[in-house]
C-alpha cells in the first residue's frame, strides 16, 4: 500500500517538500544545541529546566490519546457514523505519538546515550513508563490502522485477530495520558503540578483539543479530496469537544478553589503568575489571557447548536479550542510549575527561536507521517463505496 | 516464489536475529584481572549526614574559602549568569534558604546571616526516583550519587529536586574553568551535575573538601551511629532542615 | 524488465556508495599505527609492564575502562587487583594517563587510524603535553 503515497499531484509534493525542509531546518537547529549549549538555543535555565518541548510532549500525547474517541464508539459500540474516520483518528495518533516521543528526545543533553533508558530499565521512573506506553501505543495504532485499511483495500472484512489489538489500543489511550500526567503529579517540590486531578484534567483537555484537530483535518480532507469523512461524524466530534472543554474549564475552577480557599501560598503563586502576574513577573499573563479568550470563544461557538453545526463557525471554534489548549498545556502549564523556584524566587522562561525551529521540525516529522498515511488512506477510501451510514459495504 | 512483501519481512526478521547474536557474543567474553575492591582506607557509614554550624560563619571569607575548596578541585565552571550557573555549594540568605518559616520576625542577625546550601543527600531522594537511567542513585552509605557517564540530560531530576541543588550544563563547561585540576574530570555539555559529598574522597579515606576547609564549622558523620560526633552535635543544638514537610529526609542540618 | 533502467541505476548508485571506503583509499599508502610508549614516566620504570598483559590491553582496554567507570562511580570500588596480584587505583586520569602521558602519540595514534572517537576526553582531562583544547 505504501506505493500509494508515491503518486500525487504537485501540491502534494510541494507540501511534502515543505515538511522535509522544515525537518532539515529543525535538525540543524537541534545539532546546534549540542555545539553551543542549551543556554544559547533554548529559553531554559537552572530554575526552569523544562519548557516548550516538554509542553509539546504533554499536548501531543493528549491529541494521540483522543483517537480513542472515534475508535471506541466505532469498534466497541458499533457506532457506524465514525466508520469513515476511525482510521483517520488512528493515523493521527501515530503522528502525534511520534511528535511526543521526538519532543522528549530533543530535550536530551546527551542524545547518543538515549539507549541507556533501555539498557538500564528503571521502573520507578515515570519517563521509563512513558517510553514503554508510547512505543506500544504507536505500534498498536499503526498495526490496527494499517491492517483495517489493507482489508478495506481488498474489499474484505478486517481479520478477526485484529480485534484484541483494537481493544488493547482503546485501553491504552487513557493510560498514555495518565502516565504523562504522572510525570508531573508526583514531584514533591512542584505544588502547581502536584494535584490528583492532573491525569483527569489532561484527559479533559486532550478530548477537547484532539477532536478539534480531527474536525479541522476532516474538513481539509473533504476539501482537497473526493473522500468525505461525513458531516454527521464531524458534528459528533464537535459535541464531544464541547463536553470535554466544559469539563476542562470546570477543572480549572476546581484548581482555583483548592488553591485560594486553602490559602496555601505555594499553590496560589503559580495561578497568580499565570493569570495576573506575581511580584511584578507578568511574562505569561498575555499568553494566558489569549488562551482563556480562545477557550471561551470556542465554548460560545460550540455550545450553541446552530453555530456548532455551521461549518464556518465550527472551523473557527475548533481552531480556537485547539490553540487555547495548545497555549495552556503546550507551554504555560510546564513553565508555571517552576514558579516559585526552590528558593521562593521567580525565574521566568520563554521560547527561544532555535527551540521553536526544533519544535517545528518535530511537528513536521509528525505531519509528514500523517500526510503519507492519510494519502494512503484517502486513496483507498476514494475508491471504496460507502453505504448511507458511512460504513463500507462488505461482501462476506 | 516469495513475494516482495514476504522477502522484506524475512530480511527484517533476519537482521533482528543478527543484532541479538551480537549481544550474545558480547556476554561470552571473559574478564581479565582478579577483582576490583574497595579501598581499605575508605570511610564507612550507614548514613552520611552533615551539620552546618551557621553561627560560626562570620565573614564572607569563611564562605568563599569553603566554596573555593569545593569548586576548584571539582573543576566546577564559573558561569556568571545566574540562569545557567553551575554550583555545588553556595550561599543564600535565611528568607530564601528556609522560605515560609516566619522570616519576617526573626532577629536581624539571623535575617542577614548567610547559609551554605548544597545537595541535601535526601534519604528519600525524589531525584533518584525520577531518573530514567539510574544516573542518579543512592549509595549504600546514603550518598545521592550522580553518574555523569550515564546521565542522558533529560533534566527530570531538576524538576524533581525541591532544593535547586542540581545543575545542567547549559554551556560547554571547559570554557568557564580557569584552572584545571588534573586529578578530577570536568563535565561535558548536556549532563547534570551536583555535589556528591566528595564520594571520591570518602572512598579513599578523606573527608569532603568543604568539611576539611571549614575547620570545625561543618560536622560530617554517620547519622545512624548513635555514638558519632554528629549525633552528639544534633542532640545538643537546635537544628533545622530545608523543607522537611516534603518527606525527603534531607541529610544536611543547620544549627541556627 | 519493467522500469529496468531505474533499478539498474539504483543498483549502480548503491554499489558505488557501499564500496566508497575502499575506492577512497586507493592510492593512499598504508601506514601502520605505532602507539608510542616513550614517555618519561615509562622510561623510569624498571619493568616496562602495563597493569595487564600487552595482548589483553590491546584487545580489551575499553572494556576494562568501561567496567572501571562503573566500579568507581557506582560501587565506590577504587582498587583494581591485577592478574599478578598488584594493586592499582581505578582511575583513568590518575593511573592510566600517569604513565601514558602522551595521549596524542599513544591513544590517538590507533583511534585516529581506525577512526573511533572515544568520548572519554569530553570530561576526563588529558595530561598536559599539548595543553587542553
Amino acid at each position: 500500500m505504501l506505493d500509494l503515497a508515491l503518486k500525487g499531484r504537485p501540491r502534494y509534493w510541494i507540501w511534502v517538500s515543505f515538511l522535509i525542509t522544515m525537518i532539515l531546518i529543525g535538525f540543524i537547529c537541534w545539532m546546534r544545541e549540542h555545539h553551543v549549549g542549551a543556554a544559547v538555543t533554548t529559553g531554559l535555565s537552572r530554575d526552569v529546566s523544562w519548557g516548550f518541548h516538554v509542553g509539546q510532549l504533554t499536548f501531543f500525547v493528549g491529541v494521540a490519546a483522543s483517537a480513542v474517541l472515534v475508535v471506541l464508539p466505532y469498534y466497541f459500540h458499533n457506532y457506524k457514523t465514525f466508520g469513515r474516520i476511525a482510521v483517520i483518528g488512528e493515523f493521527l495518533a501515530v503522528g502525534c505519538v511520534l511528535i511526543a516521543m521526538l519532543s522528549v528526545f530533543v530535550i536530551m543533553g546527551q542524545p547518543s546515550r538515549v539507549w541507556n533508558v533501555i539498557l538500564h530499565p528503571t521502573p520507578h521512573s515515570i519517563i521509563f513508563w512513558d517510553m514503554v506506553v508510547l512505543i506500544t501505543y504507536l505500534s498498536l495504532n499503526l498495526l490496527c490502522g494499517w491492517t483495517i485499511l489493507h482489508a478495506e483495500k481488498k474489499s474484505a472484512p478486517p481479520p478477526k485477530w485484529i480485534k484484541p489489538f483494537i481493544y488493547w489500543a482503546i485501553l491504552w489511550a487513557p493510560s498514555i495520558h495518565t502516565v504523562t500526567a504522572f510525570l508531573y503529579a508526583g514531584l514533591p517540590g512542584r505544588p502547581h503540578w502536584m494535584t490528583a486531578l492532573q491525569a483527569a484534567h489532561f484527559l479533559a483537555t486532550a478530548f477537547a483539543a484532539g477532536p478539534s484537530l480531527l474536525i479541522i483535518l476532516s474538513m481539509i480532507i473533504k476539501k482537497i479530496s473526493k473522500f468525505d469523512p461525513g458531516q454527521q461524524a464531524i458534528n459528533k466530534l464537535a459535541e464531544i469537544a464541547t463536553y470535554a472543554l466544559i469539563i476542562h474549564l470546570f477543572f480549572i475552577g476546581l484548581e482555583f478553589f483548592t488553591a485560594f480557599y486553602s490559602q496555601i501560598p505555594d499553590h496560589m503563586v503559580a495561578l497568580k503568575y499565570l493569570y495576573v502576574g506575581y511580584e511584578g513577573h507578568t511574562g505569561m499573563v498575555t499568553w494566558m489571557a489569549i488562551s482563556t479568550l480562545l477557550a471561551f470563544t470556542g465554548l460560545l461557538i460550540f455550545i450553541f447548536p446552530p453555530l456548532r453545526k455551521w461549518n464556518v463557525t465550527k472551523l473557527i471554534g475548533a481552531v480556537c479550542i485547539f490553540f487555547s489548549i495548545w497555549m495552556d498545556k503546550g507551554f504555560a502549564f510546564v513553565v508555571s510549575g517552576f514558579i516559585p523556584n526552590p528558593f521562593d524566587k521567580v525565574t521566568e522562561a520563554w521560547i527561544a527561536l532555535n527551540e521553536f525551529l526544533v519544535a517545528a521540525g518535530v511537528w513536521s516529522v509528525g505531519a509528514l507521517v500523517i500526510t503519507v498515511l492519510y494519502k494512503i488512506a484517502i486513496t483507498v477510501k476514494e475508491k471504496a463505496v460507502f453505504d448511507k451510514y458511512g460504513q463500507k459495504q462488505v461482501v462476506d | 516464489m516469495i513475494t516482495r512483501r514476504e522477502f522484506l519481512k524475512i530480511s527484517a526478521f533476519a537482521s533482528l536475529m543478527g543484532l541479538g547474536g551480537a549481544f550474545g557474543i558480547e556476554a561470552l567474553e571473559k574478564k581479565q584481572g582478579k577483582e576490583v575492591i574497595k579501598d581499605i582506607k575508605a570511610l564507612k557509614a550507614k548514613r552520611w549526614a552533615m551539620v552546618i554550624d551557621t553561627r560560626k560563619f562570620k565573614t564572607q571569607e569563611d564562605f568563599d574559602k569553603i566554596i573555593k575548596a569545593c569548586h576548584k578541585p571539582h573543576n566546577v565552571p564559573e558561569i556568571i549568569n545566574p540562569l545557567h550557573e553551575v554550583k555545588w555549594i553556595w550561599t543564600e540568605d535565611y528568607e530564601h534558604s528556609f522560605p515560609g518559616t516566619a522570616e519576617q520576625y526573626i532577629s536581624k542577625e539571623v535575617k542577614e546571616r548567610k547559609f551554605l546550601l548544597l545537595c541535601n543527600h535526601c534519604d528519600n531522594a525524589p531525584c533518584t526516583r525520577v531518573c530514567p537511567v539510574k544516573a542518579t542513585f543512592k549509595r549504600e552509605d546514603g550518598i545521592t550519587m550522580q553518574d555523569m557517564h550515564r546521565c542522558i540530560g533529560c533534566k527530570f531530576c531538576m524538576a524533581g529536586c525541591p532544593y535547586g541543588a542540581r545543575n545542567y550544563n547549559f554551556l560547554p563547561p571547559r570554557d568557564y574553568i580557569k584552572e584545571f585540576n588534573n586529578e578530577y574530570p570536568t563535565r561535558t555539555l548536556g549532563v547534570v551535575e551536583k555535589c556528591t559529598f566528595c564520594n571520591e574522597r570518602i572512598d579513599r579515606g578523606l573527608l569532603p573538601y568543604c568539611v576539611e576547609a571549614s575547620e570545625g564549622k561543618i560536622i560530617f558523620g554517620d547519622l545512624f551511629d548513635s555514638n558519632s560526633e554528629i549525633r552528639k552535635v544534633l542532640s545538643e543544638n537546635i537544628v533545622i532542615r530545608r523543607k522537611v514537610e516534603l518527606g525527603t529526609q534531607p541529610m544536611v542540618f543547620y544549627i541556627i | 524488465m519493467y522500469d529496468g533502467w531505474k533499478i539498474i541505476l539504483g543498483l549502480v548508485v548503491f554499489v558505488i556508495i557501499v564500496t566508497l571506503p575502499f575506492t577512497m583509499s586507493v592510492g593512499k599508502t598504508y601506514v601502520q599505527p605505532k602507539p608510542s610508549l616513550d614517555t618519561p614516566e615509562i622510561q623510569k620504570m624498571e619493568k616496562k609492564q602495563c597493569i595487564e598483559s600487552k595482548q589483553y590491553m590491546r584487545e580489551s582496554h575499553i572494556k576494562l575502562l568501561y567496567s572501571w567507570k562503573d566500579y568507581a562511580t557506582r560501587e565506590g570500588k577504587r582498587v583494581y587487583i591485577a592478574s599478578d596480584g598488584k594493586q592499582y587505583e581505578v582511575s583513568l586520569q590518575k593511573t592510566c594517563m600517569k604513565c601514558h602521558s602522551n595521549k596524542e602519540k599513544f591513544c590517538d595514534e590507533c583511534h585516529n587510524y581506525v577512526s573511533v572517537k572515544p568520548y572519554c576526553w569530553d570530561c576526563h582531562i588529558e595530561p598536559k603535553v599539548g595543553g587542553l583544547k
